[in-house]
């Protein structure tokens, strides 16, 4: 429904405009504190505008040593984060195209009960079997490694159901062209269904980004060692670390660099993501 | 559900799942099927001796009123979020959808938060509400208003809540604004003639909604009040985490996720099954 009245067409944009502003401002000061030194954000009133600090931040956040950030090398925690963010992302999308592969063009003993035991992962986040998938973890030897901060993350019912549903839109004569091509089952999988399913794959990917990135409780669980700290849960120890009152710029900094990535993924792939987003999650 | 046409193979397709049932297995079923088991034990701190207890665990927690106290203040925070990020959203995106010049931009300017880690908003807001320094609470003084949220459970919460709405609006934004674009002008017309609006298809996300402030709101409330003060903000999955990993209560937090399992199992089969009145009304 258009608008006509330019009034209501007005305050329509006056509106959006202020939720837009509200919604902004916790990162409008996250800005400005991470740009100013450690006593000028300590100081009420708290500036609105941001400093001429930036920099030296961004050198204090990023050498190790630093005594306000407890010596958690911020630049290790951001590759961590990256390489886990990429595995989860990875290592889903790969095991739930072939998983619906399977399942949607083969006729095997037990098809349906494979669909159901990955459809009831859906039922069982991490937050319902924390210890002992912990302890099976910790049984395995994968305690404070990536393996460990990804494999048990990877299994994905929403993954297998999205493509489940590409491939079920793809017309069956593809399969018989290929198949009186004398093409066998992967040649199909590979030089077929995965062009096809390339829009997919990529808006999936956008979203198993943001989530691998933004994990915090299973990285909290299983990496003891700092080396293996990711950027999210190393806000909880920067937090933590300081005696006395936090070293908020520096941790505004650090929060800035968590945030960063998985935003400007958002914003740049801003189509594949909604796409990503409506499809999966409905 | 099955092609009409498909490949014979004796072991591709096995081969073919193998990496997600192996996975799927090894840490989901094997570790449900632990907690469920080590709901029946109780095990002592140091882990010398463990007796099966049947449902004493269970008997113990449902008789427990600090138990309850948890799941009303679950069920508080969630329907809190739930209603405030829907409502803010389903505005904005009202008026979103009226116009044309800027739509787009807009859009982008609304969706970013998504992007932020629960455990990140939380350090924002928390930030802005430090009873010392923050900016907010600062502006909140000059009304006379003295917040505290580590002395005051009720602030506890309502910081919380906020933080956890501020990054669910734009979730429901896009939810929105997808479900206003897939209505047909001629089907609004028709809905606004039978005075049904688009309402009714927005229920849809209420189930998901509801889920989410359930599980993944763990980041914010570790990283702004750690369940306190005094528990005000302790919801049933931050409980099953401390009980368990900081009070070594296996048997008690394998119980707590047992029932939260059945929890989810529950609101997942009613969200399927509106779902699919869902399909059969609109095909």
């Amino acid at each position: 429904m258009i608008e006509h009245r330019p009034l209501g067409r007005l305050m329509s944009h006056l509106i959006i405009i202020v939720g837009l502003l509200v919604i902004a401002f916790p990162v409008w000061i996250t800005i400005v504190a991470a740009t100013h030194d450690s006593v000028r954000v300590t100081q009420v009133p708290f500036p609105l505008l941001p400093g001429d600090q930036f920099f030296i931040n961004l050198k204090a956040m990023f050498s190790s040593r630093e005594e306000a950030i407890g010596g958690i090398p911020v630049g290790m925690m951001m590759l961590n984060s990256l390489v886990m963010a990429l595995m989860i992302a990875t290592g889903k999308i790969c095991i739930s195209l072939l998983s619906a592969f399977a399942i949607v063009y083969f006729k095997f003993r037990f098809r349906m009960f494979f669909f159901w035991m990955i459809f009831v992962t859906l039922m069982l986040p991490v937050e319902v079997r924390i210890l002992p998938t912990f302890e099976v973890v910790a049984d395995l030897g994968m305690l404070n490694t990536y393996w460990g901060l990804t494999i048990p993350l990877i299994a994905s019912a929403t993954a297998t159901f999205m493509f489940r549903q590409t491939f079920l839109s793809i017309p069956d004569e593809l399969l018989e062209a290929a198949r009186i091509d004398g093409a066998g089952p992967m040649r199909f999988f590979f030089d077929i269904l995965l062009p096809i399913s390339r829009t997919s794959i990529a808006a999936l990917f956008v979203i198993l980004f943001i989530f691998g990135w933004n994990q915090y409780l299973w990285p909290l669980l299983i990496t003891t060692e700092k080396s293996m700290y990711t950027i999210v849960m190393g806000i909880k120890s920067l937090l933590e670390t300081a005696d006395g009152e936090p070293a908020w710029h520096i941790i505004m900094m650090t929060a800035l660099m968590a945030m960063l990535p998985p935003v400007i993924v958002v914003l740049c792939m801003q189509n594949l993501f909604v796409k990503g987003l409506t499809e999966t999650e409905k | 559900m099955l092609k009409r046409v498909h490949f014979r193979s004796s072991w591709l397709p096995y081969a073919l799942v193998a990496p997600q049932i192996l996975i799927t297995l090894v840490f989901f079923m094997w570790p449900a099927g632990q907690s469920i088991y080590q709901s029946f034990l109780i095990e002592d701190a140091f882990g010398f001796s463990t007796e099966f207890v049947w449902f004493e665990n269970y008997t113990y927690l449902l008789t427990d009123s600090l138990y309850f106290d948890t799941v009303f203040r679950t069920l508080f925070f969630s329907f809190s979020v739930a209603f405030l990020s829907l409502s803010i959203a389903l505005l904005l995106a009202g008026f979103v959808d009226r116009i044309i010049r800027g739509a787009m931009f807009y859009r982008t300017m609304l969706i970013w938060p998504y992007a932020v880690a629960p455990v990140i908003a939380g350090a924002l807001w928390v930030f802005m509400f430090d009873p010392t320094l923050g900016i907010l609470t600062a502006m909140l003084d000059s009304f006379g208003w003295h917040w505290n949220h580590r002395l005051n459970g009720g602030e506890a919460m309502a910081l919380v809540i906020i933080a956890a709405t501020w990054k669910q609006i734009s979730y429901n934004f896009l939810f929105l604004v997808a479900a206003m674009q897939a209505i047909p002008k001629s089907l609004i017309e028709a809905a606004a003639l039978d005075g049904a609006g688009p309402l009714r298809r927005f229920r849809t996300i209420i189930f998901p909604l509801i889920i989410y402030a359930f599980f993944e709101t763990f980041g914010i409330i570790h990283v702004v009040t750690g369940g306190g003060p005094a528990k005000a903000t302790e919801i049933l999955v931050y409980k099953a985490y401390s009980d368990g990993f900081i009070g070594l209560d296996l048997g008690g937090s394998a119980a707590q996720s047992t029932i939260l399992m059945i929890g989810v199992v529950l609101l997942t089969v009613i969200q399927f099954r509106y779902v699919e009145r869902q399909v059969d009304y609109s095909s």
